[in-house]
């Protein structure tokens, strides 16, 4: 049937079943918007209008994170899509599957610098999976498909359509199809066809399965590190847990691989690298086989990697071949998709016990160190969210010291359940993801851990939380400064602390009721026992400020470039 | 210390706008600057085949292989080794020649290099010389004398000794090739 392009648009998301996207209108991308009200899409695709592009960003990347879908955000030509670069870049690190649709000028008005032009398809060249600008409507459809097909499959990522304004005006040919069908039709067969690629990804060799095997049976102290790549594969973490129980070696995992092993869990050693427990730290370094799943051995895991795990041979399982040999040199690796690689490794594994490993392991374990009752601790803060919750919320953060707290002291039990930026350090990022995860799973609390300089970027979604009646729990780690930055101040630039003191308003409550939400203070665990139970009850948006010393550090400390096991602190 | 040294890359690419700047972008990235770089379109209108010399480690080409695969607008990657592959680079050279006896020698100059002379004026001889880097630069050498007025190059191309083209798969699996590449 014919149809205005806009209405294809509407019509493509409505076969990949999206029931939500995130955005802010314009000038330019006042055609889609308008078929919201013209054709009533409005009924059938919920518009989640946020404060700001980046916002959107972000809470399309939280809504994918959160639920395993794709998520989507619609943005305006120039200032518009630059506001989402953050955004994407930060999906892109995380291999989050996100479909940036934004609308440019006219094709008279391209490349003369015309009113909010910006080649964003330029732009977004480095931190794009694939990007398209399409110029004919006849191909809208058909990108459509492809967008969302490249968005979901192998290792997942962003994907950014720009759309001239003309082209979402024309009338074109639409025919419905099923997303069984897309594989087979368009753009979309011809590539799969012609250029060799594949939705999914190939079976692993058997011959490096079966090396894999050999090498288990050889080392006397495997330690597995798990990345998010577990996490990103579906289905991949109940054939995770059957592997490391049929091994019953030490687990360690990167932030992004948060939840893949529960936190509980009596072989996981906690965090891997730059604030990576004693433990884990010191089995990397005495291993004889280090198993490494769908992680990228980023700078903040190995913090040197020259002698990084220098004592084991190094297996890389990855679905991306360009991840294999990149960051330290390995001994093997298997290329493929997580669940399927494990799937066939438990198989054929037989048990094992290291007992004498485990045990030295674990005696690295750092003790609980004593705390002063009128004083509140960051691990009281997550241990308490941990025990109202009975474990079961999402965690959303922001970036630094209420990040690396939250990744140690919460246990996360399933993935999707730590939604935080592990790779591109987005400040800013945790408000606009929580939203998108509240909004993608209604029936889970959703708590956002944050810090005074990180809720300052973008606490503007507060007004869209409050709106749209999204009961996120904002969880304020106040202490004043911007604290990782102060704690490498503290520690390595004796203590000259240049430009981090935030000793400024707001009043952080008082704003959060300018919004019309609800707010707390805390200062003790007393106290913030008592505020989260109300603001858990209260099935409303609520900010809660905690009162953190100005000094407190995240420990371990690894600095970047040292060996991991040269802890800066204990 | 990282050891450099030439690599010839061979890229086949949808024929499409923008897809040279992701390919190049790859080798910016890594501060690798392209020494030579030649694109045109195949057999197939809607294939361009991009053929890039960069000094660069191995290890690093490596990755930047692996990279390149993974752009969508790419179909296929290779790296060319010398004593496998055929380069050939034309070069055009505007020399300065305007008396009898320096005519006469660029003349002969040329003729030894097989070079051809496409264009004559009073004062300059033009040649046109197809060869592999070392003829083209001996020649350079030798005409610098007379003076060279302009010179341009077209950047290498290259194809695979033998029977095998870029498009067979298996061949490199020994390097690194898992047959088909997940989306």
């Amino acid at each position: 049937m014919m149809m205005k392009s806009a209405q294809v648009l509407m019509e493509c998301l409505l076969e990949q079943g999206v029931d939500t996207v995130f955005g802010y209108p314009g000038g330019t991308i006042l055609n889609i918007y308008d078929e919201f009200e013209r054709s009533g899409y409005k009924d059938k695709i919920r518009h989640i209008l946020t404060a700001h592009e980046q916002g959107a960003s972000h809470a399309a990347d939280g809504y994918a994170r959160a639920t395993g879908k794709v998520g989507v955000c619609f943005a305006t030509s120039g200032p518009g899509a630059t506001n989402l670069t953050t955004g994407i870049a930060t999906a892109y690190m995380d291999s989050s599957p996100v479909i940036f649709i934004t609308v440019n000028v006219a094709e008279p008005l391209i490349g003369r610098d015309s009113f909010q032009e910006v080649d964003i398809t330029g732009i977004s060249m480095p931190i794009t999976k694939c990007n398209y600008l399409v110029r004919d409507a006849g191909q809208l459809a058909d990108v459509m498909r492809e967008a969302f097909a490249i968005a979901r499959s192998g290792r997942p990522g962003p994907v950014l359509i720009d759309i001239l304004k003309n082209v979402t005006y024309d009338s074109v040919e639409y025919t419905p199809l099923s997303v069984r069908e897309h594989a087979k039709s368009g753009r979309l067969s011809a590539m799969l066809e012609r250029r060799g690629r594949d939705l999914k990804a190939p079976d692993p060799d058997a011959g490096d399965i079966e090396k894999l095997l050999q090498m288990i049976e050889d080392a006397r102290k495997p330690l597995v590190l798990v990345g998010g790549g577990v996490i990103r594969s579906r289905g991949a973490v109940p054939e995770f847990r059957a592997f490391i129980e049929r091994l019953g070696a030490p687990v360690t995992s990167t932030i992004m691989g948060g939840g893949a092993c529960p936190g509980n869990h009596p072989l996981f050693t906690g965090m891997i690298g730059m604030h990576g427990s004693h433990a884990s730290n010191l089995a990397t370094s005495e291993c004889d086989l280090l198993l490494a799943i769908g992680c990228r051995f980023s700078d903040r895991v190995t913090c040197n990697p020259d002698s990084f795990a220098r004592k084991a041979r190094m297996v890389q399982i990855d679905i991306d071949r360009a991840e294999v040999d990149k960051n330290v040199a390995t001994d093997h690796h298997i290329i493929g998709d997580a669940r399927r690689v494990l799937e066939l490794l438990n198989a054929k594994l037989p048990a094992h016990d290291y007992p004498e490993w485990k045990q030295w392991v674990f005696s690295h374990v750092e003790q609980e160190m004593p705390q002063d009752p009128n004083k509140l601790a960051p691990n009281e803060i997550l241990e308490t969210i941990q025990k109202l919750t009975a474990g079961d919320a999402i965690i959303t953060t922001d970036v630094g010291q209420h990040q690396m707290w939250s990744a140690q002291y919460y246990h996360f039990s399933r993935p999707g359940q730590l939604i935080t930026s592990g790779g591109f350090g987005t400040m800013g990022f945790g408000l606009g993801a929580a939203m998108g995860a509240k909004l993608g799973n209604p029936d889970t609390p959703v708590v956002l851990c944050t810090g005074d300089g990180c809720f300052r970027m973008n606490c503007n979604e507060l007004a869209t939380v409050q709106h749209y009646g999204v009961p996120v729990i904002t969880v304020l780690f106040n202490n004043r400064t911007l604290g990782m930055v102060r704690q490498w101040q503290n520690l390595i630039y004796n203590k000259r602390f240049s430009q981090t003191d935030l000793d400024r308003g707001p009043d952080f409550i008082k704003l959060a009721a300018a919004y019309g939400i609800d707010g707390g203070r805390a200062a003790t665990q007393k106290e913030f026992e008592a505020v989260f139970r109300k603001a858990l009850a209260s099935g409303k948006p609520w900010v809660i400020e905690c009162a953190i010393d100005k000094d407190e550090m995240v420990h371990p400390m690894v600095s970047g470039g040292s060996p991991v096991t040269n802890f800066l602190l204990d | 210390m990282k050891t450099l040294q030439k690599h010839t890359l061979s890229v086949l690419v949808e024929n499409t706008a923008g897809v040279l700047s992701q390919v190049s972008r790859l080798f910016s990235r890594k501060g690798y600057n392209i020494e030579s770089l030649a694109v045109g379109t195949t057999d197939d209108p809607a294939v361009s085949r991009i053929t890039i010399e960069v000094m660069g480690d191995h290890q690093m080409i490596e990755q930047v292989m692996n990279q390149l695969r993974k752009l969508f607008p790419v179909y296929s990657v290779q790296r060319l080794a010398p004593e496998r592959s055929i380069r050939r680079e034309l070069v055009l050279v505007k020399v300065r020649a305007e008396a009898p006896d320096i005519r006469n020698e660029v003349i002969q100059i040329a003729n030894i290099f097989r070079a051809s002379i496409i264009d004559v004026s009073l004062q300059s001889l033009t040649l046109a010389l197809i060869g592999d880097e070392t003829k083209a630069d001996a020649m350079q050498k030798l005409l610098k004398g007379f003076g060279i007025l302009e010179l341009v190059r077209t950047g290498m191309v290259a194809l695979e000794r033998g029977q095998y083209t870029i498009n067979d798969d298996n061949k490199e699996k020994g390097e690194f090739n898992y047959g088909k590449t997940v989306l």
